[in-house]
């Protein structure tokens, strides 16, 4: 009786079982983070430490020669500036009418907007990169090999393939950064006699222009990061990219070409890690800047209220 | 030139590169699958590529992979989706510790990603290319951006029904799995669905993890530890995805092309689906949100 009395019930047994489960899956999830920045990390430094090659080499040589180990030449500007060139230029292309498109969509004219212009933008961020590299490959390339002569491959096919990949980024973000606008502010600037481009441009694009850039920012990360499809049409050679039709390669296409032949512990190995750290500090920076651009806005809002 | 008139052009403007914009995505599309349909019959579906040119393997493993993975990834990032919303203090450092830690691993380059699981799960704890270490690598790809989209569905249930359960006595255990996840039940399948898209296409997390051969497969086998059964989770696996920039980068030619395109096709059908199936869970939770 004293016993009974004195256990737990079955609810709170339950309940403290459910606290333990749903700590200990954040704890999974949070230790594999810690675990791979850990392992970026430390397997990325490995090539300065162990292989004692120059860091600032590294950074400022365009080189990528690992076979021979007693003078390896190895350094990942080309690689850098590659992987910025391509990135730069897909934005820049795509972001005027990832803009467009979504003043489209929540200004001209939501119902056409909504029903039509927006699943199918939708449906472009659910395709496969592969997909847009097996199009680059066989419809964009022949395509600039007949344009401009040479082998087709190389940077400005790279930036079209990706353009067409971030675009949906780019959009959807930017529909959500304009539906954030109090619809009231359109009212009234409606009712002051704007003409509609006055409202696009002086309410809607300067209100939400942080999350705009925002919405920018993740679009280049997206680029910057993507693996596959630019491997299958930038050429793969390392070198500076003079040109928009010089075969080149970015961090991630160096990635993808060379990680299944390295042995582990080897110097073509702790180089590759190098570069995958470059990629996520790359990573960090477009996150951090995200973050700082709407923390930003924000604090601006509250103070005008 | 007055404001009407500028209003007149630029609006003009916005409509004509919308337009052309929307005309060249749906072409995009239309060309995707109107070359493919041709590759597609009944022995493309059904023979194996490394007898005839067919993708029943790859196709086979594109699935079992997604299952595999979503089974491993949806218990843990349901679990910790919970956690973050309705456990830990939300002002409190540690939660945003956490968040910035699922947005940074979230964020991170599928093939670093790829990079990861090669060196750990086939380099490391020896389990070669193989579809359990292909199944582990998509759940580190899967994890964070699933736990994300399961955090806002619980999010969008309001704090007053677990608090109005605490005050009717009710354990938070019971709160939290009989009223607050059904509620948010139609955000979260429509998160999975979303994430299954993703994982689906995905094949730079693969190509060394899982691998880019796909053994010839016995559907009649169905012993796990038989190497050419299509359950055994220690045989190399091919997706679809891995599939199409494997045939390409190894440059096979006419038949290159046509396999690719065929398998486009099926990918895009797929994706679509999922597409649907999402959008029509995201309208069901707005019903429930509007009654």
């Amino acid at each position: 009786m004293n016993k009974q009395l004195f256990n737990s019930s079955k609810e709170i047994r339950q309940d403290k079982l459910g606290r333990l489960l749903v700590y200990s899956a954040l704890t999974v999830v949070l230790v594999l983070a810690l675990a791979m920045l850990y392992f970026i990390f430390s397997k990325g430094i490995a090539t300065f430490t162990q292989n004692h090659i120059n860091f600032w080499d590294f950074l400022t040589r365009s080189n990528w020669n690992t076979d021979n180990l007693q003078k390896p030449d190895l350094g990942a500007w080309a690689l850098m500036v590659t992987s910025a060139e391509t990135t730069l230029l897909a934005v820049l292309v795509t972001t005027p009418l990832a803009l467009v498109i979504a003043i489209y969509i929540v200004v001209m004219s939501p119902k056409i907007g909504g029903r039509i212009v927006q699943p199918l933008t939708e449906l472009l961020l659910g395709i496969p990169s592969v997909v847009y590299g097996f199009v680059g490959l066989t419809l964009l390339i022949p395509f600039l090999r007949n344009w401009a002569g040479g082998t087709g491959f190389g940077v400005l096919a790279a930036s079209l393939v990706l353009a067409l990949m971030i675009l949906p980024t780019i959009t959807s973000l930017a529909v959500e950064a304009l539906n954030g606008v109090p619809q009231s502010y359109q009212t009234f600037a409606y009712s002051l006699g704007c003409t509609k481009w006055q409202v696009i441009v002086h309410v809607l694009l300067k209100i939400s222009a942080p999350n705009l850039l925002v919405a920018v920012i993740f679009g280049v990360a997206r680029a910057f990061g993507e693996a596959l499809a630019v491997q299958m049409v930038i050429g793969n050679t390392v070198q500076l990219p003079l040109g928009l039709f010089t075969p080149a390669a970015t961090l991630t296409s160096k990635l993808t070409t060379d990680m299944g032949n390295t042995i582990d512990d080897t110097l073509a190995s702790n180089a590759l890690w190098s570069l995958a750290l470059l990629l996520l500090v790359m990573s960090l920076i477009f996150n951090l800047l995200a973050k700082l651009v709407l923390r930003r806005s924000q604090s601006r809002e509250s103070i005008s209220r | 030139m007055n404001r009407y008139r500028v209003n007149q052009i630029m609006t003009g403007i916005l409509n004509g590169v919308t337009l052309l914009v929307v005309l060249f995505i749906a072409a995009f599309i239309l060309y995707l699958l109107a070359s493919g349909m041709t590759a597609i019959n009944w022995r493309f579906l059904t023979t194996s590529s490394e007898v005839g040119l067919g993708i029943r393997d790859q196709l086979f493993n594109s699935l079992y992979l997604l299952l595999l993975t979503q089974l491993i990834s949806l218990p843990i990032a349901l679990g910790a989706a919970m956690a973050l919303t309705l456990y830990v203090d939300k002002r409190s450092k540690f939660a945003s510790f956490a968040q910035g830690l699922i947005q940074i691993l979230s964020s991170l380059p599928s093939i670093i990603v790829g990079l990861f699981g090669f060196l750990i799960l086939v380099l490391k704890f020896n389990l070669g290319f193989s579809i359990i270490s292909g199944a582990l690598a998509l759940t580190f790809f899967n994890l964070p951006i699933l736990t994300q989209s399961i955090a806002v569905s619980l999010q969008g249930v309001p704090d007053e029904v677990m608090q109005s359960g605490l005050a009717l006595g009710i354990s938070k255990w019971h709160t939290i799995t009989k009223i607050i996840l059904p509620e948010a039940m139609p955000g979260i399948w429509s998160g999975i669905v979303i994430s299954a898209g993703r994982v689906f296409g995905e094949a730079a997390t693969l190509i060394y993890t899982a691998g880019q051969s796909a053994p010839t497969l016995d559907y009649t086998n169905w012993n796990p530890l038989n190497p050419a059964s299509p359950l055994n989770i220690f045989r190399p696996a091919e997706t679809l995805a891995v599939h199409i920039w494997k045939v390409n980068t190894e440059s096979l030619g006419q038949d290159a092309a046509t396999v690719s395109r065929g398998t486009i096709v099926i990918l895009i059908l797929v994706v679509l689906l999922f597409n649907l199936v999402a959008r029509y869970f995201s309208t069901t939770m707005r019903k429930k949100v509007g009654r």
